[in-house]
């Protein structure tokens, strides 16, 4: 299949870039509102949605918006579908809005629809962004089906409500219940640890699995970013410690804007790691500028 | 009298009986990623009751004050993420320059929060649930501190665990979850207490 090509777009959110199955990615929701298969549905429907539109519109406006105020513009155009979809949802399906509750609005805060807007939709052009947001969402929303299925069955012995178990099958209530939904999401997660063992006991490349942290890894609470994380913030420290003499501060834009220079010739591919290095940067050019405010006090 | 005995239910159902990580899920990412250790995993807490309970109170002021005289309620989502994520900048900023010590015990965890579901999700739930900016604040405290008190469990439980030996398929994350699923089976005890 040709890359970022609408097909391949779908088959990779669906199956191999899975963000519940395959990176991990917002979790809190699956856990919730995965109580039922519809409710799973619904939950998924609506994530996919905003994604999409989201999707879209950022990368239609991505040549507008600054690298330094994406984010804040990013959440911006998020909030405003999340509001969008909420309104319809709760005049036209008032009962999955009430089933659903506050989760809809903490649709803002899924990490899926973040990480998807700067790993993909900001460095990409608009139809295949489009299918990009078609394809992860309905793989999120096939992923909490299937978990909702799961949990309706064990938990009440039904599918989509109705009901499928025999009568001398007694439900295990705590699957409907919160520890239930730790329990699936344990065994889930030790499956998908498995696979990846197995994986790389045949030599593959299984690096993807379970980093779901969309490259932010600022943010990213996962403990395969952890690491990076640390180190990002020792060197924060580090720098702030020895950038102490104000003579050293010309010689660091020097070396950025020689950096940038030579970043120009970079083609699209490497733009992602280009925009990181230079966010981190402007970061350190801005702790020395501050440091120098304070001396000059 | 009434409105003390009112605020203590509000504190115990939303830090104990409804906890926020064990049954209302928000605020997840932290709860399994920073809870290696007991100290990370206080400092972590700290961090998170104080930013929740600021964003909180300062929600529910430009909800009363700004949103509900101009007829805008519906934008609350936007204008309550914004303000949080504004706000988490700003008090990074200022521990910084003013209160060094706090700003070396939470600094690190600051910047963790500013996305973080639970704060949105408070400052939501107290506009849900119709509370007052004094009945929101406390309600943010409570949840803030039922967060901490679960993931300072979780990390003590992990400091042991971290002994034991487990099947490599249960390494990491699921073993981490199965705890917590049985501590929320724990806490579903509490559903009594109201």
């Amino acid at each position: 299949m040709k890359e970022n090509s609408a097909l391949e777009r779908l088959y990779n959110g669906i199956a191999k870039e899975n963000p519940t199955f395959v990176l991990m990615l917002g979790m809190c929701p699956t856990l919730a509102v995965t109580t039922s298969a519809i409710n799973g549905l619904g939950m998924g429907l609506t994530t996919a949605v905003v994604l999409t539109l989201s999707n879209l519109i950022i990368s239609l406006l991505r040549k507008v918006i600054p690298d330094k105020v994406r984010i804040p513009a990013f959440i911006v155009i998020i909030a405003s579908f999340v509001t969008i979809v909420q309104l319809l949802l709760e005049g036209y399906l008032p009962d999955l809005n009430e089933a659903l509750g506050v989760y809809i609005p903490l649709i803002v805060v899924n990490c899926i629809i973040l990480g998807r807007a700067e790993a993909y939709a900001y460095t990409h052009g608009p139809v295949s962004s489009l299918f990009d947001g078609i394809g992860m969402g309905l793989g999120f929303t096939v992923a909490l089906t299937c978990i909702g299925m799961v949990r309706e069955l064990l938990g009440g012995g039904k599918l989509f409500g109705f009901k499928v178990m025999p009568d001398s099958f007694t439900p295990i209530v705590i699957f409907v219940l919160a520890p239930g939904a730790f329990f699936v999401l344990a065994m889930l997660s030790a499956l998908q640890n498995f696979v990846k063992i197995q994986g790389e006991k045949r030599g593959k490349d299984m690096s993807k699995i379970g980093s779901g942290c969309g490259h932010d890894c600022l943010h990213c609470m996962d403990e395969s970013c952890a690491d990076n994380r640390n180190k990002a913030f020792s060197e924060d420290e580090d720098k702030e410690e020895t950038v102490e003499a104000p003579k050293e501060a010309p010689k660091a834009v020097e070396n950025s804007e020689k950096g940038k220079k030579q970043k120009k010739e970079m083609t699209g591919t490497e733009k992602r790691t280009r925009r990181e290095e230079k966010q981190k940067e402007t970061e350190a050019d801005s702790i020395e500028l501050i440091d120098l405010d304070e001396e000059d006090e | 009298m009434e409105n003390v005995r009112e605020l203590l239910i509000i504190l115990i159902s939303s830090s104990l009986v409804s906890n926020v990580v064990l049954s209302q899920f928000l605020g997840l990412c932290p709860f399994l990623g920073v809870s290696k250790k007991i100290n990370t995993a206080a400092g972590m807490g700290g961090a998170i009751i104080f930013v929740i309970t600021l964003s909180s109170a300062i929600a529910g002021v430009i909800y009363q004050f700004v949103l509900t005289p101009f007829h805008m309620e519906y934008l609350q989502t936007i204008v309550f993420i914004l303000v949080i994520a504004a706000l988490v900048q700003f008090v990074e900023m200022f521990l910084k320059k003013f209160i060094k010590p706090l700003y070396q015990a939470l600094g690190v965890y600051l910047p963790l929060i500013t996305t973080n579901c639970a704060v949105l999700g408070v400052a939501l739930t107290n506009v849900q649930k119709e509370y007052g900016i004094l009945a929101g604040t406390v309600n943010g405290f409570a949840t803030a501190l039922g967060f901490m008190i679960a993931i300072v469990i979780l990390a003590g439980l992990r400091e042991k665990m971290a002994y034991n030996d487990i099947p490599e398929s249960f390494k990491g994350m699921p073993s981490v979850l199965l705890t917590a699923g049985l501590m929320a089976i724990a806490f579903c005890g509490f559903s009594g207490l109201l």
